[in-house]
């Protein structure tokens, strides 16, 4: 389990504008979001000593955004091949790097022309090695077409409905509404959602999310040394990673997994909720990774919001609104603001903890939960300010 | 331009289980220690650990697990003569779970638990790809 409740903060955090096509290099997202978050913090770049990022092949290795930012001393600097089930697991990383003496100052990010250059919506390589000799010959390509498997799973256990997902889509779109930053700001009826094209069935048009072009960076630290930077720290306090048993070849293989109605949430609970030291209830805020309406569902279950097989009703009651008991993804999430992979979860947490979020500010918020990834193996935080 | 849909890439492991397959056969590999079967193919018994295996032939009768009905085809050049169809997870009776297409069988008509007999259809390159129909449907 990880130990190292409130010993590191994020510092800083910055990210670039969100779009449909950058018109730059992700070399350029990322170094300025990652000069964005130490502008932030209000921390030297030659302070900055490691450099940690997750990607698909689809972006720039630290390395290069540690030479493009000119770093001095550059000493942890790598990235993980990895999804969004990474978001959470490179600050985690970053604590244990720096509680280890590897670095000082981490920056994460995330950076991605993922609508103008490589659409991780369109479907994986079409030579199928490994695994996906027994997936892909059956035209079973795309994230959605895998997820659509795991969601009708759900409803043929617990009878989950299209309308529940429909509100989760409706009410993640209204936190939108007022966040400038949100590529979609445009309100989403129940009609709307419900005769939308089809996609996968399941699946409709706004059960999956955006693709974006942009970056999201955040600068972790020692809790002492966030004390004398520019901005209120935001302390880490609780993290997990992991899944379940049988987590297959890759992100898309589920052959194995236990029961597709469930997620790896259910297997981190336990750990997330006693490194942190406080329970679902404590939580002001919730960034939920939202690559699809359903994940929310699978999420809500196994962290313990409500019990297996409610987290549709659950959404539907109006629970998951900026006015109910759990306020979830305050900015519009994957699904209305901005794909960055599940990166814009922290940035958005980090905003509602220090009150910067203007009028979609959760009033007093203390604690805020963010997640990343949806299937076998992933990652969540819970931050405090 | 017609471009090929994704074809199996046969390996040292999946060999048999494709060589199967052209003789019309659902061939699964199974622990010669502990005699569990396991699918996809892998090196060692995730159960037992034991090394050793033999492919021994499913009854080819499964039921539905979960489905998609792909609608929005990708990329199109490929599948936009093919949709609606049907993707499924199936529960072979010998307890592995297999990806599977649904043939001769409208989408609408697929549920869960249903029925299921193996058949084989042409995958291309010389591989028989093992799809799945109602028992009913012969």
């Amino acid at each position: 389990m990880w130990n190292l409740r409130d010993k590191c903060a994020i510092a800083g955090i910055g990210y670039t504008k969100y779009s449909k096509s950058s018109g730059v290099t992700v070399l350029e997202l990322a170094t300025e979001a990652c000069r964005n978050a130490c502008d932030d913090a209000g921390i030297a770049l030659d302070e900055v000593d490691g450099i940690i990022s997750y990607n698909f092949g689809d972006s720039v290795p630290s390395m290069s955004v540690a030479t493009a930012l000119g770093l001095r001393n550059p000493q942890y600097v790598v990235e993980f091949a990895s999804g969004g089930n990474a978001a959470n697991l490179i600050t985690l990383t970053a604590t244990a790097v720096i509680d280890a003496g590897l670095a000082r100052n981490v920056l994460c990010f995330r950076a991605m022309n993922g609508r103008s250059g490589f659409r991780l919506g369109g479907g994986r390589e079409l030579a199928a090695h490994g695994v996906t000799q027994f997936t892909a010959p059956y035209g079973w390509i795309t994230y959605p077409q895998a997820m659509a498997m795991w969601c009708r799973r759900h409803m043929i256990k617990y009878g989950t409905t299209k309308e529940q997902l429909g509100s989760i889509a409706i009410t993640v779109r209204e936190h939108a509404l007022d966040n400038e930053r949100a590529m979609v700001r445009k309100p989403l009826s129940m009609d709307d959602y419900m005769t939308a094209r089809g996609i996968v069935d399941p699946f409709g048009l706004y059960d999956i999310c955006l693709e974006s072009d942009g970056a999201c960076a955040a600068l972790v630290t020692s809790a002492e040394r966030a004390k004398d930077m520019r901005k209120p720290p935001v302390y880490i306090m609780g993290g997990a990673y992991g899944g379940g048993p049988n987590q297959g070849e890759d992100l898309f293989d589920a052959i194995r997994w236990p029961d597709l109605a469930e997620n790896f949430t259910k297997y981190i609970a336990d750990d997330l909720w006693r490194s942190a030291g406080v329970g679902p209830r404590d939580v002001d805020v919730a960034e939920i990774y939202d690559c699809f309406t359903y994940s929310i569902v699978m999420a809500l279950e196994g962290l313990g919001f409500c019990k297996p097989g409610e987290g549709g009703a659950f959404a539907a009651s109006g629970a998951i609104k900026r006015s109910g008991e759990l306020p979830t993804n305050t900015h519009g999430g994957l699904l209305s603001e901005a794909y960055i992979h599940g990166f814009n979860h922290v940035i958005e947490a980090v905003e509602q903890l220090r009150g910067e979020s203007g009028e979609r500010q959760i009033p007093d918020a203390h604690i805020a939960l963010t997640t990343a990834g949806a299937m076998t193996c992933g990652s969540a935080m819970v931050l405090r300010n | 331009m017609t471009v090929a849909k994704p074809r199996p890439v046969v390996d040292h492991l999946s060999a048999p289980f494709w060589a199967g397959c052209r003789d019309d056969r659902l061939l699964l590999q199974t622990c010669t220690q502990c005699g569990t079967p396991r699918f996809p193919p892998g090196p060692q018994c995730p159960k037992c650990g034991g090394e050793t295996a033999k492919w021994i032939a499913a009854s080819g009768r499964a039921r539905v697990y979960s489905w998609i009905v792909v609608r929005h085809p990708i990329p199109a050049e490929i599948y936009a003569g093919d949709v609606p169809y049907v993707v499924a997870l199936v529960e072979l009776e010998e307890g592995v779970r297999m990806p599977t297409n649904i043939v001769d069988c409208a989408p609408e008509a697929v549920a869960a638990g249903m029925p299921l007999e193996v058949c084989f259809r042409d995958g291309g390159d010389g591989i028989r790809l093992p799809q799945f129909r109602p028992v009913s449907s012969r």
